[in-house]
């Protein structure tokens, strides 16, 4: 069941015109989250931020493959994936600032977004949390015949999570158009998840028969194809997918979490950022594609740098909720 | 006007609170075709108390689902099923199995419509079961329901009488948030007049099963039984007792606990479930508040006792409150010992 892929071999599914938006969204992923640190270095952000930096081709490569109606669950990480199925920063920064503008009116914040316009059902600060939302998604697209899949982003540290594979067997036996995309970024919080996970990661969905296959997570051009092998087989109705894709948080596990030394090394992180990195790769690849000269890649990182900015004001302007609507949504 | 009757111009059948229930989810899938049966042998087998039987036949697998023994898992499903345009009627057998869905209930359906502004609704019912007495022990024999009311977004509803079940479960259907909706199985051949017409009884009000004048029983799902068992008994010794059933422990209908406290001056709260914590302490609490002023005597509570429910019968037997019990709190309370 298990196959690595080959970018290579089907670079050709990747047009100019996508190949710049997938460029514009990791910039634009990258730049909001690095702006996320700034607002909680400044104390301005209430709570706490977990950022997407260095994961990014993962979310892009992954959304690119979906249409808008596609329905995707995210993670207590999910800026990224809420951006690239298409939410604006603008509203996001709202939420993460506790505003009335934010996408769930302040009620949710950094952990929580949901944009059900964009197909997005909401991030889950429950690890695995939203498993079974996703795959209720994909039962509610087949039973409802619309041919729309879910994707259920979750981090490998969902992997210790039973309900996990109670829905994933749910999803066999029932050949349900979800696909399963595992974050694999090393650490689980503060562990390293060779210290939390016995076994191979792909001989679980190989227990239930269900496609599995593992990518590159560092490479959008690698994720985009892969998971639009898996969509295009769950949209036929041949049933669920399993994605493996290995990447790396550059940052901590939470905005706050600073001094790492204890559980990597500083080395570790580097080679990553410097060996590693999902933008200064795709940006390469789009310069060999012949799709992008330096001057555009520039002139994309101005504009996505400067939209990002714009949606930060916007956001602090913008009024709070007001204390006389705190029990609001509590019951529909 | 009670509710717990049906109006003497509709004509009636007598059915039990098993056939309520199906008869309840019938009429509804008839209605609507977003709604669905999701749980462990629920479809050809129409679940171990058969509470779900023919409606497989009638409506196809397609729509009343067997599911692997997953609590979590399927709940979970349902959760997103209901996000996405599905109305999913979730069985879990016994309510003791609640435990396994937790996170589901509690951390996902209960929260997502607040979380998300509103944006995202969860239109999803959660049958289960309460009551002990049949010798089952303690992992068969819970009543969890206090549980739920704690938790702000989820609705509870615990019926009595075949009529309450359907008209509830009716409404719990058409709900647009998560109901969990909690059946005695002591109940489900318990039979009773139910109105050939279409009808819904609203969450959130509760139905005065007998009136009276000297003390009110406040009771919940079977134990409403009990407590008009125990009418019965101290009107022989010249005692009137009024019996509420709120019906929906959330909402909770505090008016008409209220207004009644404060006619009759007095009050016990039954219910089957731990009186540490519970429901009975709840609801207490909210007679105190309000008619603290016209209180004769303390409000008092019978919950079942605080120990896991044992298996031999003369164990069970003595945790779970009994007429006897009632008559002889109400005498004491009273003063007529």
């Amino acid at each position: 069941m298990t196959t690595v892929l080959r970018p290579s071999s089907v670079e050709r599914d990747i047009s100019r015109s996508r190949g710049l938006q997938m460029y514009s969204q990791m910039l634009q992923i990258r730049a909001f989250e690095e702006k996320v640190n700034e607002l909680y270095t400044r104390a301005i952000m209430p709570g706490l931020a977990h950022l997407y930096i260095g994961q990014e081709a993962v979310a892009v490569g992954v959304c690119q493959a979906l249409r808008r109606d596609d329905y995707i669950t995210s993670t207590h990480r999910g800026h990224g994936h809420c951006l690239a199925k298409g939410a604006k920063p603008d509203r996001m920064f709202a939420e993460l600032l506790g505003k009335e503008t934010g996408y769930c009116k302040g009620r949710g914040g950094s952990m929580h977004i949901a944009d059900p316009a964009s197909g997005n059902l909401g991030a889950n600060a429950i690890v695995a949390g939203s498993a079974g939302i996703a795959t209720g998604a994909a039962f509610s697209a087949k039973w409802r015949q619309t041919d729309g899949v879910a994707v259920c982003f979750f981090g490998e540290g969902a992997l210790g999570q039973g309900v996990l594979y109670e829905v994933m067997n749910l999803a066999q036996l029932w050949t349900l158009p979800v696909i399963y995309v595992c974050e694999n970024n090393l650490y689980n919080e503060y562990t390293h998840y060779s210290e939390t996970t016995a076994g191979d990661i792909l001989a679980r969905p190989a227990a239930f028969g269900m496609r599995g296959e593992q990518v590159d997570g560092q490479d959008a051009v690698a994720v985009f194809t892969a998971t639009t092998t898996l969509v295009a087989r769950a949209r036929e109705g041949r049933g669920p997918g399993f994605l493996l894709c290995h990447t790396y948080r550059y940052r901590g596990h939470h905005v706050g979490d600073i001094n790492r030394t204890f559980y990597r090394s500083k080395e570790e992180e580097q080679e990553w950022v410097t060996q590693h990195d999902p933008i200064a790769r795709f940006a390469a690849w789009l310069s060999e594609a012949g799709f992008a000269t330096p001057a555009d890649l520039e002139r994309i990182g101005a504009r996505v740098s400067a939209e990002i900015d714009a949606a930060v004001e916007s956001a602090l302007d913008a009024p709070y909720p007001d204390a006389a609507d705190v029990a609001r949504y509590a019951y529909a | 006007m009670s509710h717990g009757t049906p109006m003497r111009e509709t004509t009636t059948r007598t059915l039990t609170y098993a056939e309520a229930i199906r008869e309840a989810l019938a009429e509804e899938m008839r209605r609507d075709a977003r709604v669905i049966i999701l749980g462990e042998d629920v479809a050809e087998a129409g679940t171990p108390f058969k509470v779900l039987a023919g409606l497989a036949a009638e409506f196809g697998t397609e729509r009343v689902i067997d599911t692997p023994i997953s609590e979590a898992g399927f709940t979970g499903l349902a959760v997103g099923a209901a996000m996405t345009g599905m109305r999913p009627v979730v069985d879990i057998m016994f309510g003791d199995f609640l435990t396994l869905t937790m996170d589901q209930v509690v951390n996902q359906a209960a929260k997502v419509h607040y979380m998300s502004g509103g944006a995202l609704r969860v239109p999803m019912v959660l049958r289960t079961t309460l009551g002990a007495a049949r010798r089952s022990a303690a992992q068969h024999s819970q009543s969890l329901h206090a549980w739920f009311g704690h938790v702000p977004g989820l609705k509870v509803a615990l019926p009595s009488t075949p009529y309450d079940a359907k008209g509830l479960l009716k409404s719990a259907v058409r709900d647009d948030n998560p109901v969990v909706f909690f059946e005695d199985k002591m109940m489900y051949k318990l039979a009773g007049p139910v109105p050939d017409e279409d009808y819904l009884i609203p969450l959130g009000v509760a139905d005065v099963k007998l009136t009276g004048l000297d003390i009110t029983i406040v009771a919940t799902s079977g134990m409403v039984q009990t407590a008009l068992e125990a009418a019965g008994l101290l009107d022989e010794i010249g005692i009137s007792a009024e019996v509420i059933d709120p019906r929906t422990t959330s909402p909770l209908d505090r008016d008409t606990l209220i207004e009644s406290v404060k006619k009759t001056t007095r009050a016990i709260v039954v219910d089957e479930g731990h009186e540490c914590y519970g429901v009975t302490a709840e609801i207490a609490a909210v007679i105190a508040e309000g008619a603290f002023y016209h209180l004769d005597a303390p409000v008092k509570r019978l919950g079942a006792m605080d120990v896991p429910v044992p298996f031999s019968p003369v164990l069970e037997d003595a945790t779970v409150p009994t007429a006897r019990m009632v008559v002889d709190l109400a005498r004491s309370l009273c003063g007529k010992t």
